[in-house]
């Protein structure tokens, strides 16, 4: 599958270009949703963990890919704190293992890191479908992905039902009562309300894909 | 509305604000070399004392290192804005503070400072130093589950129980035990009457109508029971002591520690018109009032509102919250 669709750290490097600007702009649209059901936190949180990834990204560029996104996932964990600090953290630390200290991977190896960084999260947060978090749009992609691959897609449009399901996933957290993280303790006042942590998460897979070649 | 707050760049103001305290404080605590984010006592490591260690988002000042000093907290791991610290400087107070005793790790229950505290404590377990946690539960409208509440001010109780058995020599497993009997007996409620503003954004973290409050809101402006217009301090101190005592009924002959509790903006004025009613309704129960505070203990920036902090107390819990202790923010003789 996909043998010859190679990405290579350009695209990545790219990608987390794009993820930087996203953080910025996205950072009071993610700081709204969490105000509704949580703490009002989660856009200046990933502001401030992307701004530490820009101020290096340069120096860690130069790295292979698994060392390149364990450092971006550091860079997360210990700059965020909060939730996405360690849930982010921990998705960006795996995500680079599948390379294994290549420059690029080919396109089993691409779904393999997004397949890593999601168990991790979900290993991380404790957390399944259906209780208004991030895996509500993550692991539902992810099946999707997996899917299309298997009905044999060609890669982008694979990748396209990731982000599709994703974003599908992050609006069905809307309706739900939150089981997981501070907006639990709401019931049925985080009904209504879209998840924080799902909306940046199918947000960063967009992002993923928009760069797609 | 324009922010009134008086900062600097937004995205400092943790640092800046860590390191005028250790300036201001500079005889009770200073800053890790090692980590900006945690700061010891002085007089930590303690030979032979199990280091207690109390941490999680900035923006509730004096909490959580304004409790720095002899006979508290030996640290404090310090968080962005309302957000749990990381690992990392959660492992570098353990490092810092450990005296061969273990440590603990006393905060406020939180999924992230939950997930972050740890991964600190994993990783100081790989160094062979072994962690405890305890987190602490009081918000009574929070949720049914005592387990899922969320911890507020109750916090300086837990904590300052905790530091007390641990200054008096008990070993970590007694430590622990000390911690969850002061959690087991805390209850807080508070009410918002506006918003925190955050400073990132300049603007209030949730919305309110000018003249609204609202029941049984957290520090972080996580919503409560009830929102409606302000009404008379006596009133709204019935309404929570009412959650309070459904919650932990307390009767006459029974020994209490109270703590009234500014959010920020509330004036000690305001907050002594509440306790005096908080008193007056424990006072009628036949409830006897061991210790009281009143002022800010557990605040959310410029927020207004106050919150109500009881502990029911016993022999060893009194014993505890009377063990002298030295902070820039709460001393006992």
């Amino acid at each position: 599958m996909g043998q010859d669709y190679v990405l290579n750290k350009d695209y990545f490097i790219d990608v987390i270009k794009d993820l930087i600007v996203l953080a910025e702009e996205k950072r009071d649209y993610f700081t709204g949703l969490d105000s509704a059901i949580g703490d009002g936190d989660h856009g200046i949180n990933l502001s401030i963990g992307f701004r530490e990834v820009e101020k290096n990204l340069e120096e860690w560029a130069k790295e292979d890919l698994t060392t390149f996104f364990r450092k971006v996932g550091m860079a997360l964990l210990s700059k965020v704190g909060g939730s996405a600090g360690p849930l982010y953290g921990s998705f960006f630390m795996k995500f680079g293992t599948p390379a294994n200290g290549k420059d690029e991977v080919n396109f089993q190896e691409f779904y393999e890191m997004f397949k890593v960084a999601v168990e991790s999260i979900e290993a991380r947060g404790k957390a399944v479908v259906g209780e208004k978090t991030m895996v509500d749009a993550l692991r539902p992609g992810l099946d999707a992905f997996e899917k299309a691959i298997e009905e044999g897609l060609a890669p982008k449009e694979a990748f396209n039902k990731f982000k599709e399901a994703a974003n599908e996933g992050a609006d069905s957290t809307i309706p739900l009562v939150a089981k997981k993280g501070r907006a639990m303790r709401l019931g049925e006042r985080a009904v209504g309300h879209k998840d924080p942590g799902a909306a940046s998460s199918a947000a960063f897979i967009e992002t993923f894909y928009n760069k797609l070649p | 509305m324009t922010m009134k707050r008086l900062i600097n760049d937004p995205y400092d103001v943790v640092e800046e604000m860590i390191d005028g305290y250790v300036r201001a404080h500079k005889d009770y605590v200073k800053v890790l070399e090692n980590d900006g984010r945690v700061v010891v006592s002085k007089k930590a490591p303690v030979k032979d004392k199990v280091g207690v260690i109390i941490g999680g988002g900035s923006g509730h000042e004096p909490l959580f290192l304004g409790y720095v000093g002899e006979g508290f907290a030996d640290a404090a791991v310090i968080g962005n804005i309302n957000t749990s610290p990381s690992p990392e400087p959660c492992y570098n107070a353990v490092k810092a503070v450990d005296a061969g005793k273990g440590c603990i790790y006393l905060y406020g229950n939180y999924a992230g400072d939950v997930m972050n505290f740890d991964m600190g404590a994993e990783m100081a377990a790989a160094d062979g130093i072994r962690v405890e946690t305890v987190l602490v539960t009081d918000d009574v409208v929070s949720s049914e589950n005592i387990e899922d509440r969320r911890g507020v001010a109750g916090d300086v109780f837990v904590f300052k129980a905790a530091a007390a058995k641990a200054d008096l020599g008990g070993d970590l497993d007694e430590v622990k035990a000390a911690a969850e009997k002061a959690n087991a007996n805390t209850r807080s409620m508070g009410v918002a009457l506006s918003s925190a503003t955050l400073p990132a954004t300049g603007k209030p973290i949730f919305e309110m109508e000018d003249g609204d409050m609202e029941i049984g809101m957290g520090i972080h402006g996580e919503p409560g029971v009830r929102r409606g217009k302000i009404e008379p301090a006596d009133k709204v101190i019935d309404q929570i002591m009412d959650h309070i005592l459904a919650d932990m009924p307390l009767e006459s002959g029974d020994e209490v520690a109270v703590l009234v509790n500014s959010l920020g903006a509330t004036p000690l004025i305001d907050l002594h018109i509440c306790y005096r009613r908080v008193d007056q309704i424990l006072e009628e129960k036949g409830v006897k009032v061991h210790r009281a505070y009143v002022g800010p203990f557990a605040t959310s920036m410029d927020m207004a509102g106050m919150s109500v902090t009881i502990t029911k107390l016993d022999d060893e819990l009194k014993q505890l919250l009377d063990h002298p202790c030295d902070t820039p923010y709460l001393t006992i003789k």
